[in-house]
């Protein structure tokens, strides 16, 4: 017997889920309709450069320079606090210091980039005065040292600190789910608990740490806000870390120039969007789907 | 070979030790305090800063306890030692952005507030005065229309998801690319609500309700996944005892299903509402910026928190020092909206939360 309500709320329900799918569509279509005028678009928006890949490019080397730092620098400092929270904290301790994690995660993007010009880059200013002097021979370090310490170096640190709190809470959910059976056989043997950490808990969650990593760099491509307050960007391809002269990212780039860009500069930054899009898609869908994979080995 | 022989051999039970020597329980608070007199040294005769000595006593601290408990304990024992301490150093180094933040922003937030901040607009201010009035407007009405974009559709998904679909071929998909679209990037999602709205009110548009369907787009995966895992909470027995009853699906999941999950479902709302709240980047590009209150979100620039922070405090007018007072002011404030949303959905969950054994 069918009932009315039942086809009419199935259909509600379902359709919901399918509008999701059809939101995930347009945003690629709409991106890709408002982009492609910006294939034709003259060298005098696009900053004295070429063609529209020459006017990406620079910003997509930006982007994942950027976000690999911050991952370089956020990932084994994940790793060990997702460690403290499930392993080596006492158990009273362990929840106050996931909230405390927590709170990293719900301070605006905007309030770092307060924070990143404020106090993190004129402190980091002088480090970098003494890298350049006592480093200078490493092409990262080479100088001249910014003063302000808005440079590419100083947004992947609030990148890392942003990225943190995500990476840590899938990494610590993973290693909670150790089975205890493993754990406690490893420690019968004799193992000392860092043993047991490495011979238990990081095989069973390779997989799950991989796709974290994933997610957080996902996270570090797409911010916008902290690397457009932070950064002092020329739009350069260079690898000195610590310099006035840095590469812009795609997304702080879009962020400064949008409110005040008109005509074809507008269908520019969205096909820069667009590259951005694609980019973190892709991250984000490797992620998952390395999650997923490890899910089903792991027959759990 | 002959080694192990010439150890072992003369050895008689009694003379094996069972056990091996230990550092002292004291020993790391020992390895501390000689590390902090240490690294006090160049303060003192160098004339170093604070920062310097920390991180040079937590390096000392880090190498010698672990080479200590290596030459006494073996080297299996200082390898744990040394995990711990690089571990708990971690988290040490994790908190100081944490700490550093909340103290800037409640230190240079505070001074600023005033029963003025709260209840005027930057209509005609130049200079001193002026307040975030028309950016809280702003920021309720945004926040409050994407909630009810999202809602509806993230909980009717989610049911979908688990009532309905339950493992077909769909549902998996959706699943799939809800997680993937968690990690849209914010700007991209104020892009597509730009490039969506263009082909209705032409270049240049910006008004609130865009702002808005940008927010839902970064929302919706948030409800749906809280969601999901709420309902697969709720325990199977109610829906097959309301089966029994006779009552039909769509009754089962509005007044025994949903019921049961709902206070799962609006901690999961509430903590989706305080992540977009402090979105700034899809705001900038559709919604604007203005200093003159505006109720209406379906016409005209609207004013945020997060954009009125962005905008004053980079290009605060001249003299700047009063824009970027009033960004700090403001910055406080959304600290506190989004940390008070977050204590009621913890308080939420808490107080709600569904008897299941658990």
């Amino acid at each position: 017997m069918t009932r009315r309500g039942d086809t009419v709320f199935k259909s509600l329900a379902t359709s919901a889920a399918v509008l999701i799918l059809v939101a995930l569509a347009g945003v690629a279509i709409f991106l890709t309709l408002e982009g492609m005028p910006a294939l034709k678009a003259e060298p005098d928006v696009l900053g004295g450069k070429g063609n529209i890949i020459l006017y990406v490019w620079p910003l997509v080397y930006g982007t994942l320079l950027a976000a690999a730092l911050a991952i370089i620098m956020a990932a084994p400092l994940s790793i060990g606090l997702a460690l403290v929270i499930s392993h080596y904290a006492p158990r009273k301790l362990a929840k106050p210091i996931g909230y405390l994690v927590d709170l990293l995660a719900a301070v605006p993007s905007v309030v770092y980039g307060l924070w990143g010009i404020e106090f993190l880059g004129p402190r980091l200013g002088r480090a970098y005065a003494w890298l350049a002097e006592n480093l200078g021979f490493l092409p990262f370090f080479e100088g001249p040292a910014s003063g302000s310490g808005r440079t590419i170096l100083t947004a992947s640190i609030v990148l890392a600190v942003m990225a943190l709190p995500i990476i840590t809470a899938i990494c610590r959910e993973i290693f909670s789910q150790t089975p205890t059976l493993h754990q406690e056989a490893a420690l019968a043997l004799g193992a000392t608990r860092w043993e047991m950490i490495r011979l238990t808990v990081f095989p069973y969650s390779r997989s799950g740490m991989i796709s974290a990593i994933m997610l957080g760099l996902g996270r570090a491509l797409g911010e916008t806000m902290a690397v457009a307050m932070v950064l002092s960007a020329t739009g350069v391809v260079t690898i000195n870390l610590i310099s006035s002269v840095n590469p812009s990212t795609i997304a702080a780039n879009i962020a400064l120039g949008f409110p005040e860009a008109s005509g074809i500069k507008v269908n520019v930054l969205i096909f820069s969007g667009l590259v951005l899009f694609v980019i973190t898609f892709i991250v984000n869908f490797l992620g998952r789907l390395i999650a997923a994979r490890g899910l089903v080995k792991e027959g759990r | 070979m002959s080694t192990t022989q010439d150890k072992v051999a003369p050895t008689s039970i009694g003379d094996i030790p069972l056990t091996r020597p230990q550092l002292p329980s004291w020993a790391p608070a020992l390895v501390a305090a000689i590390s902090v007199a240490v690294a006090a040294l160049p303060v003192v005769f160098l004339g170093w800063g604070l920062v310097a000595m920390v991180l040079l006593a937590v390096v000392l601290f880090v190498i010698a306890l672990p080479a200590w408990s290596s030459s006494v304990e073996g080297s299996r024992k200082g390898k744990d030692r040394l995990a711990a301490a690089l571990v708990w150093s971690g988290f040490g180094l994790a908190m100081v952005p944490l700490a550093t933040l909340m103290w800037q922003v409640i230190s240079n937030g505070v001074p600023v507030l005033s029963a003025e901040f709260f209840t005027y607009s930057m209509r005609n201010v130049v200079g001193e005065g002026g307040g975030i009035y028309h950016a809280i407007v702003g920021t309720v009405i945004v926040t409050a229309f994407a909630a009810i974009i999202s809602v509806p559709i993230g909980v009717m998904a989610a049911v979908y998801l688990i009532e309905y679909g339950a493992g077909n071929r769909i549902a998996r998909i959706v699943t799939f690319l809800v997680d993937v679209m968690t990690g849209i990037p914010s700007i991209v999602a104020g892009l597509f609500a730009y490039a969506l709205f263009v082909l209705f009110f032409g270049p240049g548009v910006r008004m609130g309700i865009g702002g808005s369907v940008a927010l839902s787009v970064l929302m919706i995966p948030i409800v749906v996944r809280s969601t999901e895992e709420m309902l697969k909470l709720v325990p199977g027995d109610l829906r097959e005892a309301a089966y029994a009853l006779g009552v039909p699906k769509w009754r089962t999941i509005t007044k025994v299903v949903l019921p049961t999950a709902m206070s799962g479902i609006v901690t999961g709302v509430t903590l989706a509402v305080a992540r977009v709240a402090g979105e700034t980047a899809p705001l900038l590009i559709i919604a604007g910026d203005t200093d003159s209150v505006n109720f209406n979100a379906f016409s005209e620039r609207m004013a945020t928190l997060p954009v009125y922070i962005y905008y004053s405090y980079m290009q605060p007018g001249v003299p700047p020092e009063f824009g970027q007072e009033r960004a700090w002011g403001a910055a406080l404030t959304l600290i506190a909206i989004v940390m008070a949303l977050n204590i009621l959905a913890r308080l939420i969950s808490r107080s709600f939360a569904p008897k299941t054994g658990r």
